[in-house]
Protein backbone atom coordinates (compact mmCIF):
# COMPACT_ATOMS: atom_id res chain seq x y z
CA UNK A 1 0.00 0.00 0.00
CA UNK A 2 1.40 3.34 -1.15
CA UNK A 3 0.69 5.83 1.38
CA UNK A 4 1.44 9.38 1.17
CA UNK A 5 1.77 11.23 4.46
CA UNK A 6 1.47 15.29 4.77
CA UNK A 7 2.75 17.01 8.05
CA UNK A 8 2.47 21.41 8.49
CA UNK A 9 1.41 21.10 11.77
CA UNK A 10 4.51 23.67 12.88
CA UNK A 11 7.62 25.01 11.29
CA UNK A 12 8.24 22.11 8.57
CA UNK A 13 6.45 21.82 5.30
CA UNK A 14 7.17 17.91 5.01
CA UNK A 15 5.78 15.51 2.47
CA UNK A 16 6.38 11.24 2.69
CA UNK A 17 5.37 7.90 0.35
CA UNK A 18 6.23 5.21 2.33
CA UNK A 19 5.23 1.51 1.71
CA UNK A 20 3.02 0.12 4.43
CA UNK A 21 4.38 2.51 6.60
CA UNK A 22 7.35 1.18 6.84
CA UNK A 23 9.60 1.62 3.75
CA UNK A 24 10.27 5.32 3.17
CA UNK A 25 10.73 6.10 -0.45
CA UNK A 26 10.82 9.45 0.08
CA UNK A 27 10.94 11.84 3.14
CA UNK A 28 11.08 15.76 2.08
CA UNK A 29 11.02 18.18 4.77
CA UNK A 30 11.29 21.90 3.99
CA UNK A 31 12.46 23.53 7.39
CA UNK A 32 11.54 27.29 8.42
CA UNK A 33 13.87 27.02 11.54
CA UNK A 34 16.29 29.89 10.04
CA UNK A 35 12.79 32.22 9.47
CA UNK A 36 11.46 32.02 13.40
CA UNK A 37 15.46 31.96 15.14
CA UNK A 38 15.30 35.84 14.69
CA UNK A 39 12.02 35.97 16.54
CA UNK A 40 12.73 33.33 19.29
CA UNK A 41 10.17 30.98 18.31
CA UNK A 42 7.53 29.73 15.49
CA UNK A 43 5.19 32.70 14.48
CA UNK A 44 1.95 31.26 13.33
CA UNK A 45 1.33 33.45 11.00
CA UNK A 46 5.05 33.64 9.40
CA UNK A 47 4.69 29.92 9.63
CA UNK A 48 1.51 29.75 6.84
CA UNK A 49 2.92 31.97 4.63
CA UNK A 50 5.79 29.94 4.73
CA UNK A 51 3.53 26.55 4.16
CA UNK A 52 1.93 28.21 1.43
CA UNK A 53 5.31 29.10 -0.70
CA UNK A 54 6.71 25.79 0.04
CA UNK A 55 4.16 23.32 -0.14
CA UNK A 56 4.14 22.47 -3.71
CA UNK A 57 7.53 22.29 -4.33
CA UNK A 58 7.60 19.62 -1.56
CA UNK A 59 4.54 17.61 -3.03
CA UNK A 60 6.74 17.57 -5.95
CA UNK A 61 10.10 16.45 -4.93
CA UNK A 62 8.06 13.72 -2.63
CA UNK A 63 6.64 12.34 -5.27
CA UNK A 64 9.62 12.59 -7.56
CA UNK A 65 11.51 10.81 -5.30
CA UNK A 66 9.43 7.74 -4.57
CA UNK A 67 9.26 7.51 -7.96
CA UNK A 68 5.67 6.87 -8.57
CA UNK A 69 2.48 9.82 -9.95
CA UNK A 70 -0.30 10.43 -7.59
CA UNK A 71 -2.60 7.73 -9.39
CA UNK A 72 -0.64 4.88 -8.00
CA UNK A 73 -1.51 5.82 -4.20
CA UNK A 74 -3.76 3.98 -2.03
CA UNK A 75 -3.77 6.55 0.87
CA UNK A 76 -3.14 9.64 2.24
CA UNK A 77 -2.29 10.28 5.26
CA UNK A 78 -2.25 14.28 6.80
CA UNK A 79 -1.74 15.80 10.26
CA UNK A 80 -5.37 17.19 11.59
CA UNK A 81 -3.80 18.42 14.60
CA UNK A 82 -2.68 19.44 17.52
CA UNK A 83 -0.96 22.70 16.21
CA UNK A 84 -0.81 25.80 14.36
CA UNK A 85 -4.76 26.43 13.44
CA UNK A 86 -3.47 27.92 9.75
CA UNK A 87 -0.23 25.82 9.60
CA UNK A 88 -2.20 22.79 9.80
CA UNK A 89 -5.66 23.82 7.33
CA UNK A 90 -2.32 24.11 4.53
CA UNK A 91 -1.68 20.78 4.95
CA UNK A 92 -4.77 19.82 5.41
CA UNK A 93 -6.30 21.26 2.09
CA UNK A 94 -3.63 20.47 -0.24
CA UNK A 95 -4.40 16.65 1.10
CA UNK A 96 -7.67 17.22 -0.39
CA UNK A 97 -6.81 18.51 -3.39
CA UNK A 98 -4.66 15.70 -3.73
CA UNK A 99 -7.34 12.91 -2.69
CA UNK A 100 -10.13 14.77 -4.54
CA UNK A 101 -8.44 14.97 -7.82
CA UNK A 102 -6.79 11.67 -8.11
CA UNK A 103 -9.68 9.60 -6.14
CA UNK A 104 -7.64 8.58 -3.06
CA UNK A 105 -9.26 8.36 0.71
CA UNK A 106 -7.90 10.56 3.31
CA UNK A 107 -7.42 10.04 6.86
CA UNK A 108 -6.62 12.40 9.45
CA UNK A 109 -3.88 11.38 11.88
CA UNK A 110 -2.88 13.28 15.36
CA UNK A 111 0.34 14.42 15.47
CA UNK A 112 1.51 12.60 18.39
CA UNK A 113 0.71 9.33 17.17
CA UNK A 114 2.85 10.18 14.24
CA UNK A 115 5.90 10.80 16.89
CA UNK A 116 5.04 7.32 18.16
CA UNK A 117 4.91 5.77 14.80
CA UNK A 118 8.17 7.26 14.03
CA UNK A 119 9.81 4.31 15.66
CA UNK A 120 7.80 1.86 14.47
CA UNK A 121 9.67 2.51 11.06
CA UNK A 122 12.87 1.55 12.18
CA UNK A 123 12.08 -1.13 15.15
CA UNK A 124 9.02 -2.58 15.18
CA UNK A 125 6.78 -2.28 17.92
CA UNK A 126 6.31 -4.95 21.21
CA UNK A 127 3.33 -4.34 22.89
CA UNK A 128 2.41 -3.39 25.76
CA UNK A 129 4.65 -0.53 24.88
CA UNK A 130 5.25 2.98 26.72
CA UNK A 131 5.89 5.78 24.90
CA UNK A 132 7.37 9.01 26.60
CA UNK A 133 6.37 12.15 24.09
CA UNK A 134 9.04 14.83 24.99
CA UNK A 135 8.51 18.06 22.55
CA UNK A 136 8.00 22.01 22.79
CA UNK A 137 4.24 21.33 23.20
CA UNK A 138 3.96 17.76 24.72
CA UNK A 139 5.18 16.13 27.66
CA UNK A 140 3.06 13.09 27.83
CA UNK A 141 3.32 9.56 28.81
CA UNK A 142 1.25 7.06 26.53
CA UNK A 143 0.73 3.15 26.90
CA UNK A 144 -0.09 1.50 24.01
CA UNK A 145 -1.46 -2.36 24.51
CA UNK A 146 -1.93 -2.79 20.25
CA UNK A 147 -1.33 -1.33 17.44
CA UNK A 148 -3.05 2.29 17.56
CA UNK A 149 -4.64 2.03 20.86
CA UNK A 150 -3.32 4.78 22.83
CA UNK A 151 -3.95 5.12 26.88
CA UNK A 152 -2.72 8.37 28.01
CA UNK A 153 -1.21 8.22 31.49
CA UNK A 154 0.20 11.16 32.73
CA UNK A 155 0.99 14.73 30.90
CA UNK A 156 1.84 17.66 31.81
CA UNK A 157 0.13 19.57 34.05
CA UNK A 158 1.38 23.13 32.97
CA UNK A 159 4.70 23.97 30.99
CA UNK A 160 5.96 21.45 28.00
CA UNK A 161 9.29 20.34 28.65
CA UNK A 162 11.12 21.83 25.42
CA UNK A 163 9.49 24.45 26.26
CA UNK A 164 11.22 25.08 29.60
CA UNK A 165 13.85 24.77 27.80
CA UNK A 166 13.23 27.47 25.17
CA UNK A 167 12.75 29.94 28.36
CA UNK A 168 15.61 28.78 30.14
CA UNK A 169 17.97 29.72 27.30
CA UNK A 170 15.96 33.43 26.71
CA UNK A 171 16.64 34.02 30.05
CA UNK A 172 20.22 32.98 29.80
CA UNK A 173 21.14 34.76 27.16
CA UNK A 174 21.09 31.77 24.83
CA UNK A 175 19.70 31.69 21.21
CA UNK A 176 16.67 30.01 19.99
CA UNK A 177 16.03 27.08 19.74
CA UNK A 178 17.38 26.40 23.76
CA UNK A 179 16.99 22.70 23.73
CA UNK A 180 19.95 21.55 21.27
CA UNK A 181 21.92 24.69 23.06
CA UNK A 182 21.26 23.95 26.86
CA UNK A 183 22.11 20.44 25.55
CA UNK A 184 25.20 21.27 24.18
CA UNK A 185 26.15 23.58 27.38
CA UNK A 186 25.16 20.92 29.69
CA UNK A 187 27.79 18.21 28.44
CA UNK A 188 30.59 20.51 29.50
CA UNK A 189 28.99 21.42 33.11
CA UNK A 190 28.67 19.64 36.39
CA UNK A 191 25.90 19.82 38.81
CA UNK A 192 26.68 22.90 40.32
CA UNK A 193 23.13 24.32 41.52
CA UNK A 194 20.67 22.35 43.06
CA UNK A 195 17.64 22.70 41.47
CA UNK A 196 13.95 20.72 42.02
CA UNK A 197 12.74 17.49 41.06
CA UNK A 198 8.95 18.97 40.69
CA UNK A 199 6.01 16.03 41.08
CA UNK A 200 9.15 12.84 41.11
CA UNK A 201 7.55 10.99 44.22
CA UNK A 202 3.79 12.48 43.20
CA UNK A 203 1.08 8.88 42.80
CA UNK A 204 0.27 9.81 39.04
CA UNK A 205 2.29 10.02 36.01
CA UNK A 206 1.95 13.72 35.51
CA UNK A 207 4.63 16.27 35.09
CA UNK A 208 4.86 20.18 36.20
CA UNK A 209 7.68 21.90 34.53
CA UNK A 210 6.53 25.84 35.58
CA UNK A 211 7.88 25.44 39.30
CA UNK A 212 11.45 24.87 38.18
CA UNK A 213 11.04 27.17 35.07
CA UNK A 214 10.24 30.13 37.71
CA UNK A 215 13.12 28.58 40.12
CA UNK A 216 15.65 28.90 37.71
CA UNK A 217 15.13 32.29 36.07
CA UNK A 218 14.37 33.61 40.13
CA UNK A 219 17.98 31.80 40.92
CA UNK A 220 19.26 33.39 37.55
CA UNK A 221 17.78 36.88 38.53
CA UNK A 222 19.11 36.70 42.01
CA UNK A 223 22.38 36.19 41.39
CA UNK A 224 22.82 38.59 38.49
CA UNK A 225 21.66 41.25 41.34
CA UNK A 226 24.16 40.00 43.40
CA UNK A 227 26.66 40.33 40.71
CA UNK A 228 27.29 36.98 41.24
CA UNK A 229 29.08 35.27 38.04
CA UNK A 230 26.64 32.83 36.94
CA UNK A 231 28.66 29.93 35.23
CA UNK A 232 26.48 28.76 32.46
CA UNK A 233 27.60 25.40 31.43
CA UNK A 234 27.04 24.44 34.68
CA UNK A 235 23.76 26.24 35.40
CA UNK A 236 22.31 24.38 31.96
CA UNK A 237 23.70 20.71 33.40
CA UNK A 238 21.88 21.17 36.62
CA UNK A 239 18.57 22.14 34.77
CA UNK A 240 19.05 19.21 32.27
CA UNK A 241 20.14 16.94 35.44
CA UNK A 242 16.83 17.73 36.93
CA UNK A 243 14.49 17.49 34.40
CA UNK A 244 15.71 14.13 33.01
CA UNK A 245 15.61 12.80 36.61
CA UNK A 246 12.33 13.58 36.50
CA UNK A 247 11.40 12.15 32.67
CA UNK A 248 13.16 8.98 33.86
CA UNK A 249 11.52 8.26 37.08
CA UNK A 250 8.76 8.55 35.55
CA UNK A 251 9.22 6.67 33.12
CA UNK A 252 10.56 3.79 34.98
CA UNK A 253 7.22 3.76 37.15
CA UNK A 254 5.20 3.40 34.22
CA UNK A 255 7.25 1.01 33.03
CA UNK A 256 6.99 -1.41 35.84
CA UNK A 257 3.65 -0.58 36.84
CA UNK A 258 2.13 -1.84 33.11
CA UNK A 259 5.07 -4.56 32.62
CA UNK A 260 5.58 -2.82 29.43
CA UNK A 261 7.96 -4.76 26.86
CA UNK A 262 9.18 -1.81 24.74
CA UNK A 263 9.78 1.78 26.21
CA UNK A 264 9.99 4.49 22.83
CA UNK A 265 10.76 8.09 23.20
CA UNK A 266 9.29 10.07 20.68
CA UNK A 267 9.27 14.04 20.07
CA UNK A 268 12.12 16.38 19.42
CA UNK A 269 13.77 16.74 22.99
CA UNK A 270 14.21 12.69 22.58
CA UNK A 271 17.23 14.08 20.15
CA UNK A 272 18.60 15.21 23.87
CA UNK A 273 21.67 13.47 24.61
CA UNK A 274 21.61 13.86 28.59
CA UNK A 275 17.87 12.48 28.20
CA UNK A 276 19.26 9.56 25.89
CA UNK A 277 22.18 8.58 28.05
CA UNK A 278 20.35 8.60 31.64
CA UNK A 279 17.22 6.32 29.76
CA UNK A 280 19.95 3.88 28.23
CA UNK A 281 21.77 3.61 31.55
CA UNK A 282 18.68 3.48 33.93
CA UNK A 283 16.26 1.14 31.88
CA UNK A 284 18.32 -2.39 31.29
CA UNK A 285 15.11 -4.54 31.36
CA UNK A 286 13.76 -3.77 28.23
CA UNK A 287 14.85 -2.40 24.96
CA UNK A 288 14.33 1.52 25.00
CA UNK A 289 14.32 3.14 21.39
CA UNK A 290 15.12 6.53 19.95
CA UNK A 291 14.16 7.56 16.58
CA UNK A 292 17.09 8.48 14.28
CA UNK A 293 17.72 12.26 14.16
CA UNK A 294 15.55 12.76 10.73
CA UNK A 295 12.68 10.95 12.44
CA UNK A 296 13.14 12.90 15.82
CA UNK A 297 11.95 15.99 14.43
CA UNK A 298 8.74 16.89 12.40
CA UNK A 299 8.29 14.80 9.14
CA UNK A 300 6.35 13.30 6.82
CA UNK A 301 7.20 9.70 6.91
CA UNK A 302 5.65 8.93 10.96
CA UNK A 303 2.62 10.51 9.75
CA UNK A 304 2.82 8.47 6.81
CA UNK A 305 3.21 5.43 9.02
CA UNK A 306 0.78 5.96 11.67
CA UNK A 307 -1.71 6.82 9.03
CA UNK A 308 -1.17 3.18 7.70
CA UNK A 309 -1.75 1.83 11.40
CA UNK A 310 -4.78 3.91 12.02
CA UNK A 311 -6.60 2.63 8.94
CA UNK A 312 -5.26 -0.96 8.83
CA UNK A 313 -6.93 -0.69 12.95
CA UNK A 314 -10.76 1.55 11.73
CA UNK A 315 -10.65 0.17 8.59
CA UNK A 316 -12.33 3.61 7.19
CA UNK A 317 -11.41 6.33 5.80
CA UNK A 318 -12.19 10.68 6.39
CA UNK A 319 -14.83 12.25 4.33
CA UNK A 320 -13.91 16.16 3.17
CA UNK A 321 -15.30 17.59 6.01
CA UNK A 322 -11.76 17.12 7.87
CA UNK A 323 -10.66 20.31 9.48
CA UNK A 324 -7.55 21.29 11.00
CA UNK A 325 -7.26 21.29 15.14
CA UNK A 326 -5.18 23.06 17.37
CA UNK A 327 -6.09 20.92 20.67
CA UNK A 328 -7.11 17.18 19.77
CA UNK A 329 -7.01 14.68 22.10
CA UNK A 330 -4.83 11.69 20.99
CA UNK A 331 -7.81 9.07 22.29
CA UNK A 332 -10.49 10.68 20.13
CA UNK A 333 -13.27 8.44 20.02
CA UNK A 334 -15.10 8.82 16.91
CA UNK B 1 -12.24 51.86 36.62
CA UNK B 2 -9.32 50.14 38.27
CA UNK B 3 -9.16 47.94 41.23
CA UNK B 4 -6.57 46.37 43.42
CA UNK B 5 -6.89 43.20 45.55
CA UNK B 6 -3.99 40.76 47.20
CA UNK B 7 -4.03 36.91 46.62
CA UNK B 8 -2.30 34.57 48.52
CA UNK B 9 -3.46 30.80 48.19
CA UNK B 10 -4.84 28.90 45.19
CA UNK B 11 -7.80 29.47 47.08
CA UNK B 12 -7.63 32.84 46.48
CA UNK B 13 -7.09 32.51 42.70
CA UNK B 14 -10.01 29.75 42.47
CA UNK B 15 -12.57 33.00 44.33
CA UNK B 16 -11.25 35.58 41.88
CA UNK B 17 -11.92 33.68 38.91
CA UNK B 18 -15.13 32.43 40.17
CA UNK B 19 -16.02 35.62 40.55
CA UNK B 20 -15.06 36.93 36.66
CA UNK B 21 -16.50 33.96 35.17
CA UNK B 22 -20.08 34.86 36.98
CA UNK B 23 -19.43 37.86 34.09
CA UNK B 24 -18.35 36.43 31.04
CA UNK B 25 -20.35 37.11 28.14
CA UNK B 26 -19.25 36.07 24.07
CA UNK B 27 -16.42 37.92 22.75
CA UNK B 28 -15.01 38.77 26.27
CA UNK B 29 -11.39 39.33 26.22
CA UNK B 30 -9.45 39.39 29.51
CA UNK B 31 -5.63 40.11 29.41
CA UNK B 32 -2.90 38.64 31.27
CA UNK B 33 -0.03 39.95 32.57
CA UNK B 34 2.75 39.29 34.93
CA UNK B 35 6.24 37.90 35.34
CA UNK B 36 6.95 34.51 34.23
CA UNK B 37 5.67 31.88 37.28
CA UNK B 38 3.76 34.69 38.69
CA UNK B 39 0.51 32.31 38.28
CA UNK B 40 -1.46 33.31 34.66
CA UNK B 41 -1.65 30.21 33.82
CA UNK B 42 -3.23 28.68 36.87
CA UNK B 43 -5.49 31.87 37.10
CA UNK B 44 -6.96 30.85 33.36
CA UNK B 45 -6.58 26.95 34.95
CA UNK B 46 -9.51 28.07 37.32
CA UNK B 47 -11.37 30.30 35.30
CA UNK B 48 -11.46 27.56 32.75
CA UNK B 49 -13.08 24.94 35.58
CA UNK B 50 -15.93 27.61 36.38
CA UNK B 51 -16.83 27.47 32.34
CA UNK B 52 -17.37 24.20 33.22
CA UNK B 53 -14.29 22.76 30.84
CA UNK B 54 -13.12 19.48 31.80
CA UNK B 55 -9.98 18.64 29.80
CA UNK B 56 -6.57 19.77 31.44
CA UNK B 57 -5.47 23.64 30.47
CA UNK B 58 -1.96 23.56 30.19
CA UNK B 59 0.42 26.20 28.74
CA UNK B 60 -0.71 27.60 25.25
CA UNK B 61 3.37 29.25 24.48
CA UNK B 62 4.49 26.83 21.71
CA UNK B 63 1.18 27.20 19.81
CA UNK B 64 0.47 30.43 20.98
CA UNK B 65 -3.35 29.15 20.98
CA UNK B 66 -5.25 26.67 22.36
CA UNK B 67 -9.08 26.13 21.88
CA UNK B 68 -11.11 24.53 24.27
CA UNK B 69 -14.34 23.92 23.17
CA UNK B 70 -17.29 23.80 25.63
CA UNK B 71 -21.30 23.62 25.69
CA UNK B 72 -21.67 27.48 26.49
CA UNK B 73 -18.61 29.32 25.65
CA UNK B 74 -15.42 28.34 23.84
CA UNK B 75 -12.84 29.74 26.21
CA UNK B 76 -9.46 30.74 23.28
CA UNK B 77 -6.24 30.58 26.00
CA UNK B 78 -3.60 32.41 24.34
CA UNK B 79 0.16 33.49 24.97
CA UNK B 80 1.39 36.31 22.76
CA UNK B 81 5.27 36.34 24.93
CA UNK B 82 6.57 35.48 21.36
CA UNK B 83 5.44 38.61 19.08
CA UNK B 84 6.72 40.76 21.36
CA UNK B 85 9.16 41.93 18.35
CA UNK B 86 6.20 41.42 16.08
CA UNK B 87 3.16 42.75 17.64
CA UNK B 88 0.02 41.34 15.75
CA UNK B 89 -0.69 37.84 14.68
CA UNK B 90 -3.89 38.12 12.53
CA UNK B 91 -4.52 34.35 12.92
CA UNK B 92 -5.77 35.37 16.36
CA UNK B 93 -8.22 37.80 14.92
CA UNK B 94 -10.53 35.56 14.29
CA UNK B 95 -10.66 33.81 17.79
CA UNK B 96 -10.19 37.98 19.39
CA UNK B 97 -13.10 39.36 17.98
CA UNK B 98 -14.91 35.85 17.53
CA UNK B 99 -18.34 34.42 19.89
CA UNK B 100 -15.87 32.60 22.98
CA UNK B 101 -14.02 34.30 25.77
CA UNK B 102 -10.22 34.76 24.82
CA UNK B 103 -7.86 35.18 27.83
CA UNK B 104 -4.45 36.51 26.20
CA UNK B 105 -1.08 36.46 28.23
CA UNK B 106 1.10 38.88 27.45
CA UNK B 107 -1.35 40.96 25.94
CA UNK B 108 0.44 44.18 25.37
CA UNK B 109 2.89 42.62 23.33
CA UNK B 110 -0.25 42.73 20.45
CA UNK B 111 -1.94 45.54 21.80
CA UNK B 112 -2.24 47.20 18.60
CA UNK B 113 -4.89 44.18 17.76
CA UNK B 114 -6.86 44.51 20.74
CA UNK B 115 -9.86 46.63 21.35
CA UNK B 116 -9.63 49.35 23.77
CA UNK B 117 -12.58 47.92 25.99
CA UNK B 118 -11.02 44.60 27.55
CA UNK B 119 -10.56 43.37 31.11
CA UNK B 120 -7.10 43.91 31.94
CA UNK B 121 -5.79 41.85 34.99
CA UNK B 122 -2.19 42.09 36.31
CA UNK B 123 -0.70 40.23 38.69
CA UNK B 124 2.55 41.34 40.36
CA UNK B 125 4.38 38.73 43.30
CA UNK B 126 5.09 40.85 46.79
CA UNK B 127 6.90 39.23 49.19
CA UNK B 128 6.88 35.23 49.46
CA UNK B 129 3.81 34.00 47.95
CA UNK B 130 1.87 37.17 48.26
CA UNK B 131 0.60 38.16 45.09
CA UNK B 132 -0.98 41.99 43.97
CA UNK B 133 -3.43 41.55 41.63
CA UNK B 134 -4.67 44.44 39.61
CA UNK B 135 -8.23 44.96 37.52
CA UNK B 136 -9.09 47.40 34.78
CA UNK B 137 -11.78 47.60 32.70
CA UNK B 138 -14.40 50.29 31.34
CA UNK B 139 -18.10 49.74 29.31
CA UNK B 140 -18.87 46.20 29.19
CA UNK B 141 -16.04 45.60 31.70
CA UNK B 142 -16.90 48.22 33.99
CA UNK B 143 -19.75 46.13 36.21
CA UNK B 144 -17.11 43.28 36.61
CA UNK B 145 -14.53 45.52 38.33
CA UNK B 146 -17.19 47.06 40.41
CA UNK B 147 -18.51 43.64 41.94
CA UNK B 148 -14.63 42.68 42.55
CA UNK B 149 -14.02 45.97 44.17
CA UNK B 150 -17.04 45.44 46.66
CA UNK B 151 -16.06 42.23 47.45
CA UNK B 152 -13.15 42.93 48.46
CA UNK B 153 -13.49 46.53 49.71
CA UNK B 154 -14.20 45.56 53.29
CA UNK B 155 -11.30 43.08 53.66
CA UNK B 156 -8.44 43.11 55.37
CA UNK B 157 -5.77 40.52 54.36
CA UNK B 158 -4.06 38.96 56.51
CA UNK B 159 -0.79 37.53 55.26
Amino acid sequence: MYVLGVETSCDETSVSVTIDGKEVLSNVVLSQIDIHKEYGGVVPEIASREHIKGITYVFDQAMKEAKIEYEDLDLIAVTEGPGLIGSLLIGVNAAKVISLNYHIPIIGVHHITGHIYASNIEHDFEFPLLALVVSGGHTELILMKEHFSFEKLGETQDDAVGEAYDKIARVLGLPYPGGPVVDKMARDGEEEYHFPRPMIDSDDFNFSFSGLKSHVINLNHNMKQRNEEIHIANFCRSFQEAVTDVLVAKTIKAKDQYQVKQVIVAGGVAANSGLRQKMKEQITDVPVYFPSMKYCTDNAAMISAAGYYKYKKEQKYDDFMLNGSSRLEINKEE
Amino acid sequence: METKIKIKTLDDTNRLSAIISGHLFPGFILGLTGDLGSGKTTFTKYLAKHMGISANLNSPTFTILKVYDNENLNLYHMDVYRLEEIGYDFELDEFIYGNGVSVIEWYPYIEMMLPVEMLRVSIRVEEDDLRTVTIQGEGRYLQIVKDIDSRYRNEIYLP
